[in-house]
């Protein structure tokens, strides 16, 4: 969809930035998917890698459009990019139109995925607009009959230095005009796509847009309810449907009673092999008939093993796959050689993407070609999977993307827009598929649950000579990462398509450096191959949080076996500069007065006990340290997050306040995912599946301070925020319980019941 | 049978006709008068992402039958402010940036909204009260405290 940044500039051009003192109060009406063309853009028909055309187009009006193939999953990525294009390009922000994951005008770039936005896309396209500005400051050479060297651009205008009256503008070079100039591209596609220009890039001492907090062009359309999402889209003679889950996993329609639903206006049954919906022309009637339908199910026995239990599960299953990441030295040789050992197992839940609206997908299957609305995040990959599911040529699907729900992860958008690509085919129809809240919960793909197995071996002067980390779990992609194999949909696995499961987990980086030193990974197979309501994928920092809840909490027991500060024993075995500067600055920050883990200088049978703890992770070239301060109510065993500290390193930072305001809202997220939120079943299907049974954050449980504070880099390249700071919580949090109370809880959630019985047990 | 009912929705009269008066306010609102504000969520009265005024108080229009709503004032988020005519609550929204998906905006903003008209200056405990059975899925909690309380420091 198009992402005008001059949304607001019919009003007051400075109120762009914040602290400019403008007020920002008005936005065009706005309905880019409506107004999109139907086909690529006329100056770029055919869309090609190798052209810079495909990448970013200047128009007459001076605008400029910015072909993002991937997408905005609501934490303002738009932004940061239209300022980075902007900047290279030397145009105003307000002129970037930013065009996202539509697959008619947009390559595969592979979509939200790894927080690589800015890193990857982002850098990308800052060497497509340079490469623009170089060929446009080249043309406007020979109009002004010039030397490059003597040429100024300022906001799109190519002048003479020496003599500014002579001019000419990028659009009266180029408008609506193709560059039809070659770039650089690497040969692949999604994630791993890139492409370079020829020209050189900008230094960050240059930079006048890059680096400001330019405010978000999509939040004014939400504040006045303004901003379509896939869920609001009426299509001429669209229905409205709804999907038919069966009550136990693994249940197949046998019988269906169309005549049960006889009595409801309009409504009408699509059964698709075992794929069941009920359709109506009014969105009510068809959720009348959902409830209605009576069907006969077939018997199944899924047979899974107790919620509370499948710890025990994943400790006894089958290993399918057993991977080392890193080793160096000999961990058993270490072990032997140890004065000391210690070991621990932590144990991270099942969660659910839990999104705030549940899937809304729509698809348009005609004749002559498929258009899909859809907010997934990985838009090109749906309309991959829609055209395997129809058996369509690909060039025939369109997925246009629309802003809509946080997904964090792949949710369910991707599965809705595959069921209503399946029943617009049966029906000759438009559809509209809107889960239920049940259905979000119980039916989307999940994010595993762990088991960190932890051992260390410390020498006779509390040195760290062995340490060894293997967590077991679920793969990571029951199903894949995106919806683009008809097998990766619950629609496809319900039509029969063979399935394509992988076995895969993987280990966060870690800076810590010890002698003799294992990390890796076990998977087990899945408790139900096809159509799980428990099926594994990607969930936001998908092996951070299960991992470094254990990998972090078992460091500070190393620290407290070794007599020493928990951030003094992190800064003796990191050595990277900005590892240690991102402990040192969160430690600071927070005041941090260094003690040997549990306090002693409290009365330990007060009725509130109040500690700290911290947790550092490296994802890539992103330094993070996290504080957290609890207070542990020990009557209850309720553990209340009162202040967490976060010192940010991601290299060079874009927009200061949208990247201050994307790690506030992920420590709060990871605060539910810590404390509260964990997937419950019982052997025949999952049962928290509304908002008390799958229990989220909520305003009196989130930490009333949270402090951000981002250390800037700009010599260093981007690398990445958008969620690897909340997969710190959990250990953090469960640090500061510890250092508060002497007990380790080794669980998570912190739920006030699981917390009162290990203080107990202590 | 098909039913005509007559709704008062931002001061302006609306008739739909309905199938079923059980139907909740929500689906008259998206699906007849396409109002598109309220949001669903969950249809449980559970996030507040549905939410509307009914004589000035909050109600979640997914839990709340059309016929039980005939004759009184419903307020929606569109009602509620304009960019030409933006309730102070939707100047501090952007001012602080609140938002990061923004589905669940419409709850918030219009509990907050329903909170400054009884009370003008609430206090932060006051607002987290009025927050407290809202779901926002991207955190953004903190920061819609922040927004209410730049409304009320500048009553």
């Amino acid at each position: 969809m198009n992402e005008p940044s001059h949304i607001l500039a019919n009003l007051h051009r400075r109120a762009f930035l914040n602290g400019a003192g403008a007020l920002v109060v008005g936005l065009a009406s706005h309905d880019a998917w409506a107004q999109t063309p139907s086909a690529a853009s006329p100056n770029n028909p055919a869309m090609l890698a190798t052209k810079l055309d495909s990448y970013l187009a200047i128009k007459a009006d001076g605008t400029v459009d910015v072909f993002y193939g991937a997408i905005d999953g609501g934490q303002g990525l738009a932004t940061s990019i239209a300022q980075m294009v902007a900047e290279e390009l030397d145009v105003d922000f307000a002129r970037i139109v930013m065009v996202m994951g539509d697959s008619a005008r947009t390559l595969n770039m592979g979509g939200a995925s790894g927080a690589t936005g800015v890193s990857r896309r982002g850098v990308m396209l800052m060497s497509m607009a340079a490469d623009a500005r170089r060929i446009l400051v080249e043309r406007a050479a020979d109009k002004l009959g010039a030397a490059v060297e003597k040429l100024g651009v300022e906001d799109g205008v190519v002048f003479l230095k020496a003599e500014p009256a002579r001019r000419v503008s990028f659009a009266e070079l180029i408008g609506d005009r193709s560059f039809g100039s070659d770039v650089k591209w690497n040969g692949q596609w999604g994630n791993a796509h890139s492409a370079n220009g020829m020209a050189s890039v900008k230094k960050p001492s240059e930079y006048k847009v890059v680096g400001k907090s330019f405010r978000r062009a999509d939040l004014a359309r939400k504040v006045f309810g303004q901003q379509d999402f896939p869920g609001d889209i009426k299509l001429p003679g669209m229905l409205h449907a709804r999907m038919v889950r069966p009550p136990v996993a693994g249940a197949v329609p046998v019988t269906v009673d169309e005549s049960s639903i006889g009595q409801i206006p309009d409504a009408r049954l699509v059964r698709v092999k075992d794929l069941i919906a009920v359709v109506a022309a009014k969105e009510w009637n068809a959720i009348r008939a959902l409830r209605a339908l009576k069907v006969a199910w077939s018997t199944s026995i899924p047979n899974f093993p107790d919620h509370d239990r499948i710890h025990d599960h994943i400790r006894s299953a089958a290993v399918t796959q057993r991977t080392i990441e890193r080793e160096n030295g000999d961990v058993e040789d270490g072990l032997r050689s140890a004065a000391r050992i210690l070991s621990a197992e932590y144990e991270y839940p099942t969660h659910s993407h839990a999104s705030m609206g549940p899937a809304c997908g729509i698809a348009d299957v005609r004749d002559d070609g498929v258009t899909i609305y859809t907010s997934t995040q990985k838009p090109h990959y749906a309309a991959d999977g829609v055209a395997d599911l129809l058996g369509v040529p690909r060039e025939k699907v369109r997925a246009i993307w629309m802003y809509g729900t946080g997904s964090y992860g792949r949710n369910d958008q991707g599965d809705a827009t595959a069921d209503a690509a399946v029943l617009s085919k049966a029906l000759g129809a438009p559809v509209r598929v809107q889960w239920m809240r049940q259905e979000a919960l119980g039916w989307d793909p999940k994010g595993t649950a762990a088991v960190n197995r932890l051992r260390a071996g410390l020498d006779a002067n509390g040195e760290v000579i062995a340490y060894e980390l293997i967590s077991k779990a679920f793969s990571r992609e029951n199903v894949a990462t995106n919806e683009g194999r008809a097998a990766a949909t619950l629609a496809g696995q319900l039509l029969g398509f063979p399935l394509e499961p992988k076995n895969t987990f993987n280990i966060p980086f870690a800076s810590y450096t010890f002698p003799h030193n294992r990390v890796g990974w076990e998977t087990i197979a899945p408790l139900m191959d096809r159509a799980s309501p428990l099926r594994s994928t990607h969930l936001r920092d998908p092996y951070g949080p299960p991992i470094l809840f254990g990998s972090e909490s078992f460091m500070d027991e190393i620290a407290v076996e070794a007599g020493m500060d928990p951030v003094e024993f992190r800064l003796k075995y990191l050595k990277h500069p900005r590892d240690i500067e991102a402990v040192k600055i969160a430690a600071e920050k927070a005041g941090w007065t260094p003690r040997v883990s549990p306090r002693n200088d409290i009365d330990r049978s007060s009725e509130v006990l109040e500690g700290r703890g911290i947790a550092f992770r490296r994802h890539f070239d992103t330094f993070i340290g996290v504080v957290v301060e609890v207070r542990v109510h020990r009557k209850t065993g309720v553990v209340e997050p009162t202040r967490i500290v976060c010192a940010h390193d991601c290299g060079l930072i874009v927009n200061p306040e949208t990247l201050k305001h994307v790690i506030e809202r992920q420590l709060v997220y990871g605060t539910g995912r810590t404390t509260v939120e964990e997937l419950t079943w019982d052997q025949e299907k999952v049962t928290s599946v509304d908002w008390i049974s799958y229990p989220v954050l909520h305003m009196e449980h989130v930490p009333p301070k949270i402090e951000v504070h981002l250390i800037d880099r700009p010599e260093a390249a981007p690398s990445g925020a958008a969620e690897m700071a909340l997969g710190l919580v959990p250990a953090a949090m469960g640090n500061a319980v510890f250092d508060a109370t002497g007990v380790r809880l080794r669980r998570v959630p912190f739920t006030a019941s699981r917390v009162k019985a290990a203080l107990d047990r202590a | 049978m098909a039913k005509r009912v007559t709704l008062k929705i931002n001061n302006r009269q609306h008739d739909i006709e309905i199938d079923d008066p059980e139907m909740p306010l929500l689906y008259a609102l998206r699906d007849e008068i396409g109002l598109n504000n309220p949001r669903f969520g969950c249809g449980l009265g559970q996030c507040g992402a549905c939410t509307v005024h009914i004589d000035g108080r909050t109600a979640r229009s997914c839990s709340i039958s059309v016929s039980a709503v005939e004759g009184l004032e419903i307020t929606t988020l569109h009602g509620l402010g304009t960019p030409e005519k933006p309730h102070p609550l939707q100047i501090a929204w952007i001012e602080e940036q609140v938002n990061q998906c923004g589905y669940c905006i419409n709850g918030w903003i219009m509990e907050g909204a329903a909170l400054l008209a009884r009370n003008p200056k609430p206090t932060e405990k006051e607002a987290r009260a009025a927050f407290s059975t809202l779901i926002c899925r991207c955190g953004t909690h903190n920061a819609a405290l922040r927004a209410v309380m730049r409304v009320s420091n500048q009553a």
